[in-house]
């Protein structure tokens, strides 16, 4: 079981439909790099405070999706400050900042299962050539093998470690791929049995 | 494509999201960490080939794009694709694809310094020539700034790729995919 990033609620925010809240994003994120103003980046700053607030998010969320990127605005925030001045260094890291958070408020209040439902529906408008069964399967089998590929990740781990190799990279890449290639093998004579295709 | 390369393609788009259980090492030197997952590209264009290690990798995007927290440190949904990195995450699909189709078409000569060439040509250089002028574009600094900025992770780069190069050649001799494809 993957545990998604999804916060619980029963908001408005969360009741909005997936596609009208990608929408939103495509706006407000292709709107401040058009109009480009500081207006523009004022009018998007409160929406998305309002948005986080209206979604019943806590600071602690803004926080989490922002820390993997601190280090990347320290550097570019000097690096502004040093070509031109404090006031375009702080224009470019909010810009960034507003648009990871109003990305993530997207990510926050909507169940992956309801983006893969939409991602299907979608589908069925997509023209003939598009395999879309194929696009399906694909992204089912991912979601259901990726517990599986981490369990066996651990196990490879704990074996190599008792042979002292732990510490070597290739010798949990190797069994891991080809374990997996071999496995690959068995499911795809799985699916044909039952003719999928 | 057959059932069979859809589940390559799933499988290994799942080996890639396991990368990320992978705690990142610190690079001597420069101090920047480097994290195993980014490995994952170049394992998936040299062990599937192009057409399959770039649609593996295309997968693996669109499923955190759809709010899986499956790049290392748990990262994951839209936000990624708005950063000033947002570049190396789509450089990664095409640096499968060109790193699968140069595998391909030196597979019966493929030995660790072609394959660690191959790496280093897509794996470094293409994904670079994506993400740099994509970094400097979406945080208004010039290219040779935003190279400048990313210079410090060249060298663990490197040493991925001869991780990759390695792997991709064991696996060539236990579990060749490319060339049974090739022979068929």
């Amino acid at each position: 079981m993957i545990i998604g990033l999804y916060v619980a609620g029963d908001t408005i925010i969360h009741r909005t439909h997936p596609g009208l809240k990608l929408l939103l994003l495509l706006v407000i994120s292709t709107g401040v790099f058009i109009a480009d103003t500081w207006l523009a980046l004022g009018i998007a700053t409160a929406l998305v405070a309002l948005g986080y607030v209206l979604a019943g998010l806590k600071p602690y969320h803004a926080w989490r999706a922002l820390r993997p990127v601190l280090a990347i605005f320290a550097v570019l925030f000097v690096a502004q400050l040093y070509l031109a001045d404090v006031w375009l260094a702080a224009y470019v890291v909010l810009r960034f900042a507003v648009l990871i958070l109003a990305a993530t408020l997207v990510t926050l209040t909507t169940r992956v299962s309801e983006l893969v439902d939409g991602l299907m529906a979608g589908l069925a408008y997509a023209p003939s050539w598009v395999p879309r069964e194929k696009i399906a399967l694909a992204v089912a089998m991912t979601i259901r093998f990726i517990p599986r590929l981490r369990l066996q990740f651990s196990e490879i781990r704990d074996a190599q470690r008792a042979r002292g190799l732990d510490r070597s990279i290739v010798a949990l890449l190797v069994p891991l791929i080809v374990r997996t290639l071999k496995d690959a093998d068995d499911i795809a004579r799985a699916i044909e049995a039952r003719s999928v295709d | 494509m057959e059932t069979r390369d859809i589940v390559y393609i799933a499988l290994f788009a799942a080996i890639m999201a396991a990368l990320a259980l992978f705690p990142p090492i610190m690079m001597p030197v420069v101090g920047v960490p480097i994290t195993a997952q980014s490995m994952g590209p170049m394992l998936a264009g040299g062990v599937l080939g192009a057409k399959r290690g770039g649609l593996s990798v295309a997968l693996l995007v669109l499923l955190v794009a759809l709010g899986l927290p499956l790049l290392s440190g748990g990262r994951g949904g839209l936000g990624v694709f708005f950063g000033p990195t947002a570049g190396y995450i789509i450089g990664w699909i095409v640096a499968a694809f060109v790193i699968g189709y140069l595998t391909e078409r030196f597979w019966t000569r493929l030995d660790f310094v072609t394959a660690l060439l191959i790496c280093v040509f897509g794996g470094v250089i293409v994904l670079y020539a994506i993400g740099v002028p994509w970094s400097a574009v979406v945080a208004k600094v010039t290219v040779m700034q935003a190279l400048t900025g990313s210079a410090p992770f060249i060298p663990g780069d490197i040493l991925k790729a001869v991780i990759a190069a390695l792997v991709i050649v064991t696996v060539k001799r236990s579990y060749p995919l490319i060339g049974a494809r090739a022979a068929a």
